[in-house]
């Protein structure tokens, strides 16, 4: 696919990438990503070196940037996971937001063409989701597509996009126990639709090929209290994604979930995998029937309101399950003060398109 | 997961013939029905002779068989047009129903390979259901594909799934004004996914191409909502949009899945867009009514089978709906006479 000649939301868009190793995959995506800010949160040793290769336009922060710039708050973001990358969200002044990990290339369409990924995660944020009825026929406002025959008119305006979440295609997105029973097992499945996550619906919010409109949801992409010190890891990018489809649910907010792919090139330790996770494969069954009961004020008309009262509740009925849990909701507090102090001019995502149905 | 071998003696497909000459119909889906029983019921007011090429297994049923079994007042009132299938649904006896509308024929998928309807279908049904949560590579019952990070364990075993909604390629079942205004668009976007739409959302159920459970769903399908302008043109009708949320709300409580994607089939051309708005709007308008209406309903504890939900369903519907439009009362009502003729005829309470 040949870039656009002039890069859609060019001066709009920064693109974070957490990493901790090197920054070569950036080569290949290269003619993609060149006209983008990158922002890079550089994770482990500050006194490393991080290579950044020739031509981009980025800003690197690492620990001691971190620690600098949040003070205290900075134990808010995670040390030695990839849940760092929130921090970029945090200090950028765009309006959209890519996040990509550091193993994923450009993946290629059934006809062997490359996929622009970001463009696509563009078209998805700037056309409208639809969660209040199910579309058999995916996202209407693909070129192609539309509403079936019993869409109700009245839903057809849709609501703002807030997320675009992607996939992988080679390397799944599997927990270890998966990884450890089919180590062999690769996606090779190009299922070429977006669709939009209906409302009350939860999914598992994976990090490595994620974009989202940071004025009406960035407050709510904390992806908590994960690495060093911390009970539990890999779960970062589930925990922000929880918080964000209540948030968005209750905000009239829509979040789409498919197209675009990118190539995930490496499969990470599953032994290493299952001792991060171990914790939170127990933990996520009682976190699951959490979010899905729960409700907003209708006063909360905010995110940053809406997350306060998240982390209220998430003291109130998870700190029983672990006090990690009574940690976690400091920290999302802890979060939200830093957000608002680096982002004083005004609270994101003050509801976008009237109340939600 | 390897794909299941389907037993004949399991499946009935049940065809309602709009037109006369299924010569061609037949032909082209031969090398996938040939080995099933076959139900083909007639609309009752076509009346030409139907024309059915040899070599199946198949029972016919027309006005007078419908007649004989319910009465010629309620065979008209419930089994005109494209409601006539139901009355195959009616006196089957078998575990699963496959039902594409006569205007349909087999497509090809990204491969290039005949799509074996029947066998999707009824891969569909006989694996999981995952509705308590949502899974980003979609069925993980598919082979190549599994739950993803973040699914909880205890979600994994699925639900019984009850019905499979498949799509179609080159003519999209939009409605008329979508397809008048954008005359020339064919859908040619093969989607290769099957995905269990979530518990509590409502979707636009279209009877073109589905794959039904009996055993579990029993009478949940039924004729019901029935349009003053009603045609022989999809878009002139919506019976199969109520009757899928219907279906969605029961399945929801009882604890079954509803799936939607694979198979596709291919849909021809058939009748002008244009010509049939004049009588779509009242299907349109009566949606916007009916679906925030079933979004709210919730039954009672005490439905514990797929009857005790639709017995709940029709009071509320002839309470909530009945004062809106007429054709909703007149929906309840026909929801209680297909009740009372499952009861007689059907193969009594389904299991709960």
């Amino acid at each position: 696919m040949a870039t656009p000649a002039t890069p859609l939301l060019k001066d709009q868009l920064d693109i974070v990438i957490p990493t901790i190793r090197n920054l070569d995959f950036l080569e290949m995506w290269r003619t993609i990503f060149q006209h983008y800010h990158l922002i890079i949160v550089q994770d482990g040793d500050p006194s490393k070196t991080v290579k950044v290769p020739e031509g981009f336009d980025y800003e690197l922060y690492n620990r001691n940037d971190i620690n600098k710039i949040l003070g205290p708050k900075a134990s808010c973001i995670s040390f030695k996971d990839s849940a760092c990358r929130c921090f970029g969200f945090m200090v950028s002044k765009k309006k959209y937001i890519y996040t990509i990990d550091d193993d994923c290339f450009v993946a290629k369409d059934p006809s062997g063409n490359d996929i622009n990924a970001l463009e696509q995660h563009i078209s998805n944020l700037l056309t409208p989701s639809t969660p209040y009825f199910f579309n058999t026929l995916y996202d209407p406002f693909r070129a192609g597509a539309d509403f079936v025959r019993g869409y109700p008119f009245s839903l057809r305006e849709g609501v703002p996009t807030a997320v675009s979440h992607g996939l992988w295609l080679n390397i799944p997105d599997y927990d270890a126990p998966t990884q450890l029973v089919k180590p062999l097992e690769r996606n090779t499945r190009y299922v070429d639709a977006i669709l939009t996550i209906p409302k009350g619906t939860l999914f598992p919010m994976c990090g490595m090929n994620l974009a989202f409109n940071r004025d009406l949801i960035g407050p709510a992409m904390y992806f908590g209290l994960m690495g060093d010190g911390q009970p539990v890891g890999r779960y970062d990018d589930m925990w922000a994604g929880w918080c964000t489809k209540v948030i968005c649910d209750h905000l009239g907010l829509g979040v789409k979930t498919g197209l675009p792919y990118i190539y995930h090139s490496k499969a990470s330790n599953p032994f290493v995998n299952l001792k991060k996770e171990y914790k939170g494969i127990f933990w996520q069954e009682e976190i699951i029937p959490f979010f899905q009961a729960a409700t907003l004020p209708k006063g909360c008309t905010t995110v940053q309101q809406c997350y306060i009262e998240l982390a209220k509740q998430v003291k109130d009925k998870l700190a029983k399950v672990d006090p990690y849990f009574d940690k976690l909701a400091d920290a999302m507090l802890m979060w939200i003060n830093a957000w608002d102090e680096l982002n004083p001019s005004g609270a994101a995502g003050a509801a976008a398109s009237g109340t939600s149905k | 997961m390897a794909e299941f071998s389907v037993m004949e003696g399991d499946v009935d497909i049940v065809i309602g013939a709009l037109q006369s000459d299924l010569t061609s119909f037949m032909n082209e889906w031969r090398p996938i029905f040939s080995r099933f029983h076959l139900i083909i019921t007639k609309d009752p007011h076509l009346k030409e002779e139907l024309k059915i090429p040899e070599g199946f297994n198949v029972k016919i049923y027309q006005k007078s068989d419908m007649d004989k079994v319910v009465g010629s007042s309620l065979t008209s009132r419930l089994f005109s047009g494209y409601a006539c299938r139901y009355f195959g649904y009616l006196i089957s006896q078998k575990k699963y129903i496959i039902s594409v509308d006569d205007d349909c024929m087999p497509a090809k998928d990204d491969k290039g390979f005949l799509i074996d309807v029947v066998s999707q279908h009824i891969t569909n049904l006989a694996t999981p259901a995952t509705p308590l949560y949502f899974n980003t590579l979609y069925d993980p019952f598919r082979k190549g594909t599994d739950f993803v990070r973040g699914y909880p364990f205890s979600m994994r075993n699925g639900v019984p799934c009850a019905l499979s909604c498949g799509l179609w390629l080159n003519l999209a079942d939009y409605d008329a004004p979508t397809q008048a205004l954008k005359a020339e668009q064919r859908n040619s976007q093969y989607v290769d996914a099957v995905l269990t739409i979530p518990r509590g959302v409502m979707m636009p159920f279209s009877g073109i191409n589905i794959g039904i459970n009996r055993e579990l769903l029993g009478p949940t399908l039924f004729p019901g909502l029935k349009l003053a302008g009603e045609g022989k043109f999809r878009w002139e009708t919506v019976e199969d949009i109520w009757c899928g949320m219907c279906a969605k709300v029961v399945c929801d409580h009882l604890g079954y899945g509803v799936k939607s994607g694979l198979p596709y089939v291919w849909r021809n051309e058939r009748g002008d867009a244009i010509a049939s708005l004049k009588k779509d709007w009242e299907g349109m308008k009566l949606m916007e009514e009916a679906v925030p209406f079933f979004q709210s309903l919730t039954l009672s504890p005490a439905a514990v089978t797929a009857e005790d939900c639709l017995a709940e369903i029709s009071t509320l519907v002839k309470e909530g709906l009945g004062a809106v439009n007429p054709v909703f009362a007149q929906a309840a009502d026909a929801m209680t006479q297909w009740m009372q003729l499952w009861k007689k005829i059907g193969c009594g309470p389904s299991s709960a």
